[in-house]
């Protein structure tokens, strides 16, 4: 009945459509892929850090994330990002296939490559600790 | 004889609203996972803004798409490129060109310039941001606000 009562509402929540999962078991995927640990310090540092390697309109993860993940960013379009952190945004990194499009599209743009499962689990690690 | 002012005022006010939607109207995305995939950044712009082979170079680029990578699954990519080619404007570009940006087009430079002052610009931050003006573009509607 609960579940009955859950659905209309995931079904509005943009853009998550399905809960594939959560920060916690994504974190849990991402540092088995990689086969260590996750290291929110080093997640914090690949976030804030400026790169070359990508697009040079983009070369930040803060260019349109902020340096606050708590709080809204915004795309180079002028349209608002809602926050990453988990605690700001419960809707951050429970869809699967969601996180696994945005990571592909802004590693590639702010680093010109795919992260590392490693690099993602850093980086989860760190917006679920905020 | 009585109806004559009331037809009068209801004629005045259908020409006005058949003007404003042949001047300000463009049909909006009913295409699900057109309106899905490329609202995430920007509202999604209806397919008439660009001629049919604008769209097809758009979404056979979406790694470089206006500086950022906006790729998609190959079957969703498929998908939407099918819907705006089949939905696009007419051509009105020089033989060949496949223009890209609808702000750099000769009729969107036309309609905003001296429209659009530097505040209001300063606040939309970007051309793609059409809704910060045009409260109704969603719904396909870009009257001056």
């Amino acid at each position: 009945m609960k579940y009955l009562l859950v659905l209309p509402f995931a079904l509005l929540a943009s853009p998550a459509v399905a809960q594939s999962t959560s920060p916690a078991d994504l974190l849990a995927q991402y540092s088995a892929e990689a086969g260590a640990e996750a290291s929110a310090e080093r997640g914090k540092e690949l976030f804030m850090a400026n790169h070359t390697g990508g697009k040079p309109d983009t070369p930040s993860c803060t260019t349109c994330h902020t340096a606050d993940p708590k709080a809204a960013g915004q795309a180079r379009t002028g349209k608002p990002i809602e926050p990453l952190a988990p605690s700001a945004n419960p809707e951050r990194f429970t869809d699967l296939k969601f996180v696994e499009k945005w990571f592909g599209r802004n590693c590639n743009s702010v680093l010109g490559r795919d992260c590392t499962a490693a690099e993602k689990a850093d980086v989860l690690a760190w917006l679920a600790s905020l | 004889m009585n109806f004559t002012p009331l037809l009068a005022i209801a004629a005045f006010a259908l020409s006005g609203a058949a003007l404003a939607d042949e001047m300000e109207y463009m049909p909006p995305v009913t295409h699900a996972a057109t309106q899905e995939e490329c609202s995430a950044c920007h509202m999604a712009y209806p397919a008439g803004f660009l001629p049919p082979q604008s769209w097809a170079v758009m979404m056979t680029t979406l790694e470089d798409h206006f500086g950022e990578n906006a790729t998609l699954d190959e079957a969703t990519r498929a998908d939407i490129e099918a819907y705006l080619v089949a939905n696009a404007g007419r051509d009105r570009s020089k033989a060949g060109a496949a223009p890209l940006r609808i702000s750099e087009l000769p009729w969107f430079r036309k309609e905003h310039e001296e429209e659009v002052s530097k505040r209001q610009f300063e606040e939309a931050k970007s051309w793609a941001n059409c809704n910060a003006c045009h409260k109704q573009a969603e719904r396909g509607i870009f009257e001056d606000d």
